[in-house]
């Protein structure tokens, strides 16, 4: 009795088309069908308004002090810079690793010495770039576990990251870049928006 | 090219039985070359299982077992969630269609004597895996905490209490909790994304072995191992499974999937029978809903619960309509040894057979239709008198199926 | 059969056919304007974010302009003005979220509904409604429908319920019946807010899956023509 089947050792011509045609047409419904369930683990609608652009009011902000804001889960500084702070940003260039801030951690109109739009308010993000603590504001000259050369800045608790008062890296620390200005805009003179470069973007 | 990958299949194959298994399973597992129609359902059942494992795990990112929660989580996925929806969908359809390919797939093997030996294991298998669907149904279902949820949560855990003795504490120890709360809630969810899911691909597993041991029945329901080619030893009525049976089931799924994504797109709600009206309101503690009705494939066994309204032998209604909805679902076990025929596919089986499993098809679906409506007295006495046709249909097999009129099985397989 | 039309056919009253078409934007931003305006004050919606109502056709702008009352931002969850507590000390209960109403009432419910609040001196809110005996809520929109009288007809049928309209309030009756049109029909919208894009996207599938039936089958016929 002869069996049931004969396979052909070698595929026809129409064979081989249709098995490609349907491992084509496969794959792309199998990459269709990927795509949902990847997109599904992008942010939510919730993320997303939860980290929608935060307004701040910084009437009250005084010279030399910090303000916590929180946007997007992160801790966002803003500080108000006294002329004696702004001036050691000038002393202090030769030990830090950008000066100048070429590395793109901060929107174009954020790239100058103060890193900032208006020279005294800084606004950044207060995490360090090295592995994402968040480091301490430490604005007293010279103290004691820190030497004689400090100036006052940013210094990472962590892995001992220093940034200076503008979140400038300095040389030789574990972080690699300065820290990052997130994008903000002023709506009127006390009326801060951080996470957004217009007010229609919001 | 080829040669590369030859000699890396080579490397695997002295690490890891690779070749060996894709012949043993697929291109060297000899399949009776008359499947029909009905020989679907068991590559669709596969590839529902895939899909609510796949679709199961991303709605568990979004989803809070938690009852102050539950409810708002699940419209979170639905609106919040890219493409949320879709998944939902997927699964609560998946759902459904599971069953649907299930039925199929257990009548195929009613229709075919696929029960039979030497396959009663793989029956019992079967059997098993239908437990564990049913387990994950009704765990699944609680899940969005609406009031279908909830009421027919509590009904059934109510069951529970109606064993003697035991039944309160068993109960309490299900629950977790002194009525059905976040507790029950919490553990279901638990059972419904863990332990029931790698019972059912274990079980799948070794159902799949099970078969490829004994070979698969026909619609014939003649054995294609008793006739081999003595050169070759390979069933003359048999043909590889891939490619040939592989490509054949391509078709199937493409089909399904037409109906599949037809609901999902065009009908998730199943006009309520897929998604409850009343699961979209929240689970209320304090108010059942005016009509309550189980989803629509655990409806003929809930009209069976519903059925008995008088005592018996010492013995409350309540406990009885426990005892016979348990019955009506474990007697499918006991199919290899009721059935006496000499001939197992219902092709050869004579007048008493054919007849039975149409009462018997008629009867699982008019308690099924019974079981979505309200019970009247009228309602109740059709729903006494179709479970006893639905047990008649087993308990007097030993005896019809022995008395029939069957004609004789072909030597080899038929078109 | 299905649970809510069974529900009417137990109380008696053939429901009203709710003119839903949430493909029409301009009566999906209605029926929007008027759910603020009226339900929200006391329900909430609160599965639904204002900013999703760039599916009818709103602009962020808009919605703020429209729909926002409460200095909430956009991208807020709508969420009723009124504390759970208040509601059930007010009404007795507290006012169910609307948001998945629609799927669990039927639009043919709510339009019914609506538009079939009645004088009862006999409740304490003085308003009952024919589908929904003694229900808590009052007639929010009797300014625009009037008032309605309960009329009960007895014949050897048994009784007849229907109402008729006593006060005619600032519309029509055909344009209060636009009016519910509208709302309802955005109630639908609500319940599903994916639902056009669900469609769509179905019927892309659908092609694609008719494409593949005819290459899958094609195969299989090629492959069988082993099979003897």
């Amino acid at each position: 009795m002869p069996d049931s089947f004969s396979i052909n050792e070698r595929m026809s011509g129409r064979r081989k088309f249709l098995v490609a045609a349907t491992s084509v047409a496969g794959g792309i419904a199998g990459a269709a069908i990927a795509t949902p369930f990847l997109l599904s683990m992008m942010p939510s609608e919730r993320a997303k308004a939860a980290g929608a652009p935060v307004e701040v009011d910084i009437s009250k902000l005084e010279p030399g002090m910090l303000l916590m804001v929180e946007w997007r889960g992160k801790v966002v500084w803003i500080l108000d810079r006294t002329p004696e702070m702004l001036e050691t940003l000038v002393k202090i260039e030769a030990d830090l690793a950008d000066p100048t801030s070429e590395k793109k951690q901060q929107p174009d109109y954020a790239k100058n010495r103060t890193r900032s739009i208006k020279p005294e308010i800084l606004v950044i993000e207060g995490v360090c770039t090295h592995l994402g603590c968040s480091p301490v504001f430490r604005k007293e000259v010279a103290p004691a576990d820190l030497g004689p050369d400090w100036l006052g800045g940013f210094f990472c608790p962590c892995h001992g990251s220093k940034f200076d008062l503008a979140g400038r890296v300095y040389k030789n620390v574990p972080a690699p870049s300065n820290m990052v200005v997130p994008p903000h805009t002023y709506l009127s003179d006390n009326r801060l928006l951080i996470g957004a470069e217009s007010e229609g973007s919001a | 090219m080829s040669k590369l990958f030859n000699s890396m299949i080579g490397w695997i194959d002295e690490r890891f039985p690779l070749t060996s298994n894709w012949r043993a399973h697929l291109s060297e597992y000899y399949a009776p070359k008359n499947f029909n129609f009905w020989y679907y359902f068991g590559s669709l059942a596969l590839l529902v299982l895939i899909n609510q494992l796949i679709t199961g795990i991303f709605l568990t990112m979004n989803y809070k077992p938690d009852a102050s929660l539950a409810f708002a989580s699940v419209e979170y996925i639905m609106r919040d969630v890219n493409y949320g929806w879709l998944i939902r969908y997927m699964h609560s359809t998946g759902a459904s269609m599971f069953f649907v390919v299930v039925y199929l797939h257990m009548f195929r093997g009613m229709m075919y004597g696929s029960y039979r030996k030497p396959r009663e294991l793989l029956w019992l298998i079967g059997m098993a895996i239908f437990f564990v669907l049913m387990s994950l149904a009704f765990t699944g279902y609680i899940l969005p905490w609406g009031q279908m949820s909830y009421w027919g949560a509590q009904v059934i855990v109510s069951m529970f209490g109606a064993i003697p003795v035991i039944g309160d504490t068993l109960s309490q120890w299900l629950l977790g909790d002194f009525t059905l709360s976040d507790a029950a809630l919490n553990r279901f969810f638990a059972y419904h994304v863990v332990t029931l899911p790698i019972l059912l691909v274990v079980l799948v597993l070794v159902h799949i072995l099970a078969l490829h041991e004994t070979g698969s029945n026909n619609p014939d329901g003649i054995e294609i191992k008793a006739n081999k080619n003595p050169q070759t030893g390979i069933p003359v009525d048999g043909i590889p499974f891939h490619p040939y049976y592989s490509v054949k089931d391509i078709v199937g799924i493409v089909v399904f999937l037409l109906v599949f994504g037809g609901i999902i797109f065009f009908a998730p709600e199943m006009g309520g029978y897929f998604l409850e009206y009343n699961n979209f309101i929240p689970a209320n503690t304090l108010q059942t809903p005016d009509h309550i009705a189980p989803v629509w494939y655990f409806t003929p066994y809930y009209s069976m619960l519903r059925a008995v309204t008088v005592n018996f032998l010492w013995i409350d209604a309540k406990l009885w309509g426990v005892i016979l909805m348990a019955a009506s679902v474990v007697i499918f076990c006991f199919l290899p040894w009721l059935d006496r025929s000499p001939v197992k596919s219902i092709r050869y089986k004579g007048p008493y057979f054919k007849t039975a499993l149409t009462l018997f098809v008629i009867s699982f679906f008019v308690l099924g239709w019974l079981g979505t409506k309200s019970p009247t007295p009228l309602y109740t006495l059709l729903a006494q008198i179709f479970t006893v046709i639905y047990f008649a249909f087993f308990i007097l097999m030993p005896w019809y199926s022995k008395i029939d009129k069957t004609k004789p099985e072909p030597k080899r397989v038929t078109k | 059969m299905a649970p809510v039309s069974l529900l009417a056919a137990e109380l008696g009253i053939a429901l009203d056919k709710a003119p839903v078409d949430i493909t029409d934007n301009a009566s999906l931003q209605r029926g929007a304007e008027t759910f603020v305006n009226y339900c929200l004050t006391c329900h909430g919606a609160s599965f639904m974010r204002y900013n999703r109502h760039r599916d009818i056709g709103l602009s962020n702008e808009q919605i703020l302009d429209k729909l926002i009352y409460t200095g909430q931002k956009v991208g807020d969850l709508m969420q009723s003005a009124m504390r759970k507590k208040e509601g059930e000390e007010w009404f007795g209960v507290v006012p169910p979220d609307l948001s998945v109403i629609a799927r669990s009432r039927g639009a043919d419910w709510l339009y019914t509904y609506l538009r079939t609040f009645y004088r009862d001196d006999a409740t304490a809110t003085g308003w009952n409604n024919l589908i929904f005996d003694r229900v808590a809520m009052p007639h929010v929109l009797y300014q625009l429908q009037g008032e309605q009288e309960l009329v009960v007809k007895t014949s050897d049928k048994g009784e007849q319920k229907s109402l008729s309209l006593q006060k005619p309030g600032n519309l029509t009756v055909a344009e209060y019946d636009k009016f519910v049109g509208d709302l309802v029909n955005y109630l639908v919208y609500l319940g599903e807010p994916h639902a056009n894009t669900r469609k769509e996207l179905g019927f892309m599938v659908m092609i694609f899956l008719l494409g593949m039936l005819v290459l899958s089958y094609a195969l299989k016929k090629e492959y069988w023509k082993d099979i003897h």
